[in-house]
């Protein structure tokens, strides 16, 4: 109580307030005393102590970079290694003339255009009193030639540098990632983080994938060694040492041999994969093509090649499994299907008599199928197999856009995977109020008809879609996908292994889910828009094609492929899931302007399943079909 | 029409201060030429953001006092929302989410509620001041542990630590009770194994640290034996400008940055380490001053914070680079290398002007 009286009138707060400013500016005072009395201590008192050390013998810290860790993938071949190189490095402030030095060299050491320009670069980015190398992968003969010449170069040193390398080269390279010098925001994040120690004598830090996702994981720890050097700069003694803790070593979880299937099988064709294991969530394959090779990057990639990667028309780093944003097409009618039984309507033995077209109640817009005079009599499993168009239109009416999209959300669409990548795209699954919010406009039914197809706003990635479809292969428990099997600590030999993460656990009638997997089945089976695809194989195929348009056509105007830019051809999407009784592999495939899905996609998600089942590696696509697939079962 | 000019120009700016100040950036740029190991571009670079902070200086100068009230609020709720922003939809680089990209820049909204949270709490206590209550303290209170918690969790420990100390200076001047403060220390020590169960393992290694240096296997070390040969080797007077060999050898790290005391101190010796200091002692006295002579509760509150922390990040670097403390990273302020941390500072040293030039107008109300 004496409390508020105490602060009731002003005067008393102001008086309090001067009252207790003059108490900080007492302690302030104090605090500068205090400081000014280290400085007497350090400058006056021990200065000939501190004078001695600075002129005589100083103590350097040496810092001991640890080998980065190892990437494996599931069989433990290496994706990502270390290897020691000789680099010459230069220390410009200790080099009188830098020009004349660099042409002294000239004659010792073969150094390419792109090293010095490379030089000039970090020269411009760093300190000067940094060493920076000139030339990173010295031949023997060179650092021999060198070490005889030493004494006329002041400030030029041999220096063993660890170099990152990707053995694989461009293989999984959206997968694995790549390292590159740090940058200045970089730097910035290293000290927010309190990382500094540990990344002192550490000039490169992980830029994409894994190597970005795990740096903290895969950097080490960087160990000390302090010595006592002369006025020449020469270590005298060692005075205490810690060693370096190497990087854990991280296996992914994806199988090499099914990746380097799948990167053929798209042979120059653009687009993504991501086959998942649905039981655990499990990233068995994950392609981005075109890709890069990682290894341009260590060390810092020369501008040019830089240019020509960056601006590329096929845009190589671009990580098209959870960046490239396409318009599911017909691989959504699976779910939209499911969506319709859920909510009690299309139940067989529903059917409809498709004439080609749909045409909207009190509009007269009518809406073409892909098939000119329509499929005759279609129920909703048939309406999966043979992707009828004007089946779904009127679905989506009835069903309504709010009840769609709500239903599809459970699926993941519209929403990160979380997948452990940075930088993942959400896509998008449009609505009423989204649509409202974004362009200030209402929904209009004729959007509803074309979302019902995966056309229109809708825009997922190959990544969500891997996760949709694993979601349905397993009976609708959805796991988050991850890229990594198990982490191994150097140090402690402890191997760090991951529980499956549930998202959600969505409960639908069986028998609903039955139907909609029934007509994924009947896909690849004869009649179904992917025939070809399941022909000849030993074991069941689920999977839905879809094609989604990239350019739009005119009224009227025929789409032909033949007569049209490569670029404007549409997309190609694929999603399956085997065996279908009992699924341990789930894919989404997008070949970009590869036309219709079961045509480009279909074939490379055969290869894939082909060798995942019965561990046989596609050779061709006539291969494919001889049959004598059987002989080589082995699960 | 030049002096007319120049008149115009110097309106609402103190002059006083004004010339403290620009003496230690004149300091901070020759100290950094010679860190930097005489890199013109970074001494260019950083002499671009002394230009754009003395322009925000000047502009904040001209507003009014009482409108930093009126907004007091609103630009902390943004300040708080961006700062969930970071939470949700936070550039995340290697774990630590800290930038928010708003398309055309990015922008790092704890460096905002370094302004926003001191402002929002002087703006409440001043609300409050004909009634306060012991609920008025906790509430102020509430304005500045909300966005630490969320900072440190960023995790960005340093810049939240600072933003405590601000908001517990504001208290304590706005005359919260010494009960409170004895019971509220005793509080926050017996929260202390909760709190400590909630942060990073790095955080914790740095909180060791603070309770005994010697546990620092490799950090402080290093750094602390390299600063302290910098300094002593400077002795009385300093082995002159550009001619430091601790700084000039690479032996020192963050030479540009928060260690750059330790090249100063080296090259000007204990005199020049007196007049650098003596020049800070200057600047916190007259804002202290400012504080003192502010007409009511909000502005006073408001200058004397920024005084008391421009002498917290002093004390925290100078003590740090002269081996008492351990290693935190804290810039010297208007001396070390850095945009963002020089625009802030020069922007609340704008608001001190403000509230020094607009006294007469304010009323006592």
């Amino acid at each position: 109580m004496s409390y508020t009286k105490n602060n009731q009138n002003i005067y008393k707060s102001r008086f309090f307030f001067k009252q207790r400013l003059g108490l900080l500016t007492a302690l302030i005072s104090i605090a500068f005393l205090a400081i000014i009395g280290r400085f007497f201590y350090l400058q006056i008192f021990k200065y000939d102590f501190y004078k001695g050390l600075s002129e005589n013998n100083r103590i350097a810290v040496i810092p001991n970079v640890p080998n980065r860790g190892l990437i494996m993938d599931r069989n433990g071949i290496i994706m990502a290694d270390n290897y020691f190189v000789y680099s010459l490095e230069i220390t410009p402030s200790k080099v009188t003339n830098l020009n004349k030095t660099i042409d002294d060299l000239k004659p010792i050491v073969e150094f390419s255009p792109g090293d010095l320009k490379h030089f000039r670069k970090i020269l411009k980015e760093t300190s000067s009193l940094d060493s920076i190398p000139i030339k990173t992968d010295l031949s023997e003969v060179e650092a021999a030639r060198f070490a005889a010449n030493k004494l006329r170069f002041d400030g030029v040193e041999i220096k063993s540098r660890l170099l990152r390398r990707y053995p694989k080269g461009a293989f999984a390279s959206h997968l694995i990632g790549h390292i590159n010098r740090i940058n200045e925001e970089e730097k910035e994040v290293i000290k927010k983080l309190g990382w500094q120690q540990n990344y002192k004598g550490t000039d490169s830090i992980g830029k994409l994938g894994i190597e970005k996702y795990y740096e903290a994981k895969l950097h080490g720890t960087t160990g000390f060694q302090e010595v006592e050097i002369n006025a020449n700069g020469n270590s005298v003694r060692i005075l205490n040492s810690t060693p370096s803790i190497e990087g854990d070593a991280i296996t992914l979880s994806i199988d090499s041999n099914l990746q380097e299937i799948a990167e053929n099988a798209f042979n120059k064709y653009r687009g993504a994969l991501v086959a998942l294991n649905p039981k655990n969530g499990e990233v068995l394959a994950f392609v981005s093509r075109p890709n890069f090779d990682p290894n341009q990057f260590v060390g810092g990639i020369d501008a040019d090649e830089w240019k020509i990667l960056n601006g590329s028309l096929d845009k190589p780093m671009l990580n098209r499994a959870i960046n490239g944003l396409y318009p599911p097409g017909s691989t959504i009618k699976p779910f939209v299907a499911l969506a319709a039984l859920e909510n009690d309507i299309r139940k067989p033995p529903f059917n409809i008599k498709d004439p080609g077209f749909f045409t909207l109640p009190n509009s007269g817009h009518t809406y073409k199928d892909w098939k000119p005079y329509g499929h005759g009599v279609v129920d909703i499993v048939m309406a999966i197999t043979i992707s009828c168009d004007t089946f779904f239109y009127g679905l989506g009416i009835e069903l309504g856009i709010k009840k769609l999209s709500e239903f599809l959300s459970h699926f993941g669409f519209g929403e990160a995977t979380h997948i452990d990548m940075f930088g993942e795209n959400a896509g998008l699954l449009p609505s009423p109020e989204w649509k409202q919010k974004r362009y200030k406009q209402p929904w209009y039914l004729g959007e509803t008809v074309i979302t019902s197809i995966g056309q229109g706003y809708t825009l997922v990635t190959p990544m969500q879609l891997a996760q949709a479809v694993a979601t349905i292969a397993n009976g609708g428990l959805m796991i988050q996908p991850r890229l990594i099997q198990s982490i191994k600590n150097n140090q402690t030999g402890k191997i760090e292994t991951f529980k499956n993460k549930i998202v959600r656990e969505l409960h639908f009638k069986p028998e609903n889910l039955a139907l909609v997997k029934e007509g994924m089945m009947n896909v690849t089976q004869p009649g179904g828009t992917a025939a070809s695809v399941g022909a000849g194989a030993s074991y069941k195929m689920a999977a839905k094609t879809g094609t989604a348009q990239v350019v739009e056509m005119k009224r009227n105007q025929k789409y032909d492929p033949n007569r049209m830019n490569e670029r404007h051809r549409d997309h190609a999407l694929f999603i399956a899931y085997a065996p279908a009784e009992d699924p341990t592999i789930a894919i989404a495939i997008i070949v970009e302007n590869g036309g219709h899905g079961g045509s480009t996609a279909g074939p490379i998600a055969r290869k894939l399943i082909d060798y995942h089942l019965l561990k046989k590696i596609a050779l061709s696509k006539e291969d494919n079909r001889a049959g004598s697939l059987e002989s080589e079962y082995r699960d | 029409m030049l002096e007319r000019l120049f008149l115009r120009l110097q309106k609402n700016i103190d002059s006083t201060l004004m010339v403290f100040i620009s003496s230690a950036l004149v300091v901070g740029l020759f100290t950094l030429y010679s860190a930097s190991g005489r890199n013109v571009i970074l001494v260019l670079n950083q002499l671009f953001y002394i230009g754009l902070g003395f322009i925000l200086l000047w502009i904040t100068a001209k507003i009014h006092p009482k409108y930093f009230q009126k907004l007091a609020l609103p630009i902390y709720i943004v300040g708080l929302l961006l700062l969930f922003g970071v939470m949700f939809f936070g550039q995340s680089s290697h774990g630590a989410k800290r930038w928010l990209n708003l398309g055309i820049f990015k922008i790092q909204p704890s460096e905002i509620m370094r302004i926003a949270v001191p402002i929002a709490m002087a703006w409440y206590l001043s609300k409050r001041e004909n009634n306060r209550h012991a609920i008025d303290y906790i509430i102020a209170s509430l304005f500045f542990i909300f966005p630490v918690i969320l900072i440190i969790n960023q995790p960005d420990l340093g810049t939240g630590l600072l933003i405590a100390a601000s908001g517990f200076y504001i208290l304590f001047l706005a005359g919260l009770n010494w009960k409170f403060i004895v019971g509220g220390g005793i509080g926050l020590f017996s929260l202390a194994p909760f709190i400590w169960t909630h942060l990073h393992d790095y955080q914790k290694n740095r909180l060791l640290i603070l309770l005994d240096p010697s546990q620092d296997p490799l950090g402080s070390g290093y750094h602390t034996i390299q600063s302290s040969i910098a300094m002593g080797s400077g002795g009385l007077i300093g082995k002159g400008w550009l001619n430091g060999t601790q700084g000039q050898l690479d032996f020192l790290p963050e030479r540009t940055t928060d260690f750059i005391f330790a090249v100063f101190s080296e090259e000007f010796g204990l005199l020049g380490n007196l007049l650098l200091l003596g020049l800070y002692g200057l600047i916190i006295g007259r804002s202290l001053m400012i504080a003192s002579q502010a007409k009511n509760t909000f502005t006073r509150l408001l200058a004397a914070n920024i005084g008391l922390t421009f002498f917290t990040y002093i004390f925290i670097n100078i003590a740090m680079v002269s081996g008492v403390m351990p290693v935190v990273g804290v810039p010297l302020p208007l001396i070390s290398f850095g945009g963002t941390s020089m625009t802030i500072i020069l922007i609340s040293f704008g608001i001190l002007m403000s509230v020094h030039s607009h006294k007469e107008l304010v009323g006592s109300s």
